[in-house]
């Protein structure tokens, strides 16, 4: 589905990600983790055309480099930014309303779909964004993707500065939209629950891939345990 | 009764700065630029009605019929062609630019329309109602008051309702996460710049019946119109009309009660005092640039 070979990218002079090569397959949930600053987000900001990049990027065999962002969601590739990033004085009926500024249509049925998974958000529909939790923010920040009816989710660091419970919950969320048929392509500090739900998973490490393989056997790799799981 | 004169005609006055002031909030929140060209492009819809009414034949309030879609045009495709080049440059780069743009506007005008005055007079210019006692308002200003109460309510409307003007303000709100959304945030730009470019002239328009016409008569709206955003919080489009209404009340107080000649600095002595007390503005948030 996803096929990105020999990937450089970065900001001005200095250069995030080395050659980095990934393949998503339809289907998958795929982790990339690594530490702070391996360029994870680069990752996903290069795919989603925020940030300029060199080599390939092929979505379903159509490159993705010259396309100017609000074009790359069209084709169904959906970023949920690190930090939420959602509208702070819109309402979460607005915010998700805009994650469906490209399929009006779908409006009612994808409203119906994200608060089914957020019931949350369908009690604090009215409540302004800012004014929200961060785990709240964040089921808001992955509801508002899921109205750009995705077929690749891009999510980065959803779990990030969450409780255990919260973190659970969005777990909980990106297993069951996958199971909806949505592809997954996931970038995590939390590298146990991300690569636990993961079929494939990707570690990064300085911009460079520097391990690759199942999610298990990522989880079972002693380098992996030692650098990200202290044991 | 001299209380309440200057107070109505602070706020009908105010109105109009209102309308101009909205239009550089709308470009700021959404651009994250300073308009500097604004006054001038307010100084091309006092010509536009001008000539509207002397060569066209046309009442100055029906022309902005014309204006307002001629001056959308320009805005958009000043941004199309010039402004969005320097989008995410230093401030100063925008700043030169858009200053530069208003000298050209502001030089060509007096180059073809020469620095004398014109006086655009309607049969009405200077009728007034008095609807109490001892209170006399003037009937252009009246008229002006009533259709940037109209143009407001319409563009309140469009922000709030409409899939572009949510769009607009997503845009304002968080450029990055509004282009993950899919929203074209170049043509956002555009459309912000067109909607503030007809604000602005529109409000020319509207003061032309009852100010000197003059290629420089923008510059003092531009020094306004700024002050208004600033007091208002930058990017607020409710602080703006807000801002307005106070900037026109107190110009006018400050005529009736110390001396036309020192409303400005009345003006400015209120501007200071904001940004030394809440320097994000009525309606500001903290931490904004």
């Amino acid at each position: 589905m996803l096929n990105i070979e020999n990937l450089n990218a970065g900001y001005g002079e200095m250069q995030v990600l080395r050659s980095i090569n990934i393949t998503i397959a339809k289907g998958e949930i795929v982790s990339v983790v690594g530490s702070n600053g391996a360029g994870k987000s680069t990752l996903l900001k290069a795919i989603s055309g925020t940030v300029k990049s060199k080599g390939k990027i092929t979505y379903n065999h159509e490159s993705l480099l010259a396309l100017p962002p609000h074009q790359i969601v069209q084709r169904g590739i959906v970023h949920v930014p690190e930090g939420r990033k959602i509208f702070l004085e819109m309402t979460v009926v607005e915010n998700l309303l805009m994650g469906g500024y490209l399929h009006k249509k779908d409006h009612q049925q994808n409203l119906d779909r994200v608060f089914t998974l957020f019931p949350k958000l369908a009690e604090r529909r009215n409540q302004l964004g800012g004014t929200m939790s961060g785990g709240e923010q964040q089921m808001l920040a992955i509801g508002r993707g899921l109205m750009g009816n995705p077929k690749l989710l891009l999510l980065d660091e959803p779990s990030l500065g969450l409780s255990p419970l919260f973190t659970d919950v969005v777990f909980g969320a990106i297993r069951a939209i996958n199971s909806d048929g949505v592809t997954v392509l996931l970038v995590e500090q939390n590298v146990y629950q991300s690569l636990k739900i993961s079929s494939r998973g990707y570690v990064i490490e300085t911009g460079k891939i520097v391990l690759t393989g199942k999610g298990e056997e990522l989880l079972n790799n002693q380098e992996v345990k030692k650098a990200f799981l202290g044991m | 009764m001299m209380f309440l004169q200057s107070l109505l005609s602070g706020i009908l006055t105010g109105g109009v700065y209102a309308l101009a002031g909205i239009g550089m909030s709308l470009v700021f929140g959404v651009m994250n630029i300073s308009n500097f060209a604004h006054g001038d492009l307010m100084m091309l819809g006092m010509y536009l009605a001008y000539f509207a009414f002397t060569l066209l034949h046309i009442d100055p309030y029906l022309a902005l019929l014309l204006i307002i879609p001629t001056a959308f045009l320009f805005g958009f495709m000043m941004e199309k062609i010039f402004i969005n080049r320097v989008i995410n440059h230093p401030h100063q780069n925008q700043i030169l630019l858009t200053i530069g743009l208003g000298l050209i506007m502001s030089n060509t005008a007096l180059l073809a329309f020469s620095s004398d005055p014109k006086i655009l007079t309607t049969s009405y210019s200077s009728s007034a109602v008095t609807p109490l006692d001892g209170i006399s308002l003037s009937l252009p200003l009246l008229f002006s008051f009533a259709i940037t109460c109209l143009i407001t309510a319409i563009l309140y409307l469009f922000l709030s309702k409409s899939s572009t003007g949510m769009a607009l303000r997503a845009t304002s709100q968080n450029r990055e996460a509004a282009q993950l959304m899919g929203i074209n945030v170049a043509k956002m730009s555009a459309i912000a710049f067109g909607i503030g470019t007809s604000l602005a002239a529109t409000a020319g328009a509207l003061i032309a019946p009852t100010y000197y016409i003059h290629p420089l008569a923008g510059h003092s709206f531009l020094l306004k119109a700024f002050t208004i955003c600033v007091l208002g919080g930058l990017g607020s489009v409710v602080g703006a009309a807000v801002g307005g209404l106070i900037i026109g009340v107190v110009e006018s107080m400050a005529s009736t009660y110390i001396s036309s000649d020192w409303k400005d600095v009345v003006v400015f002595v209120l501007f200071l005092a904001v940004l030394l007390l809440r320097p994000e503005g009525l309606f500001g948030k903290k931490g904004g640039q």
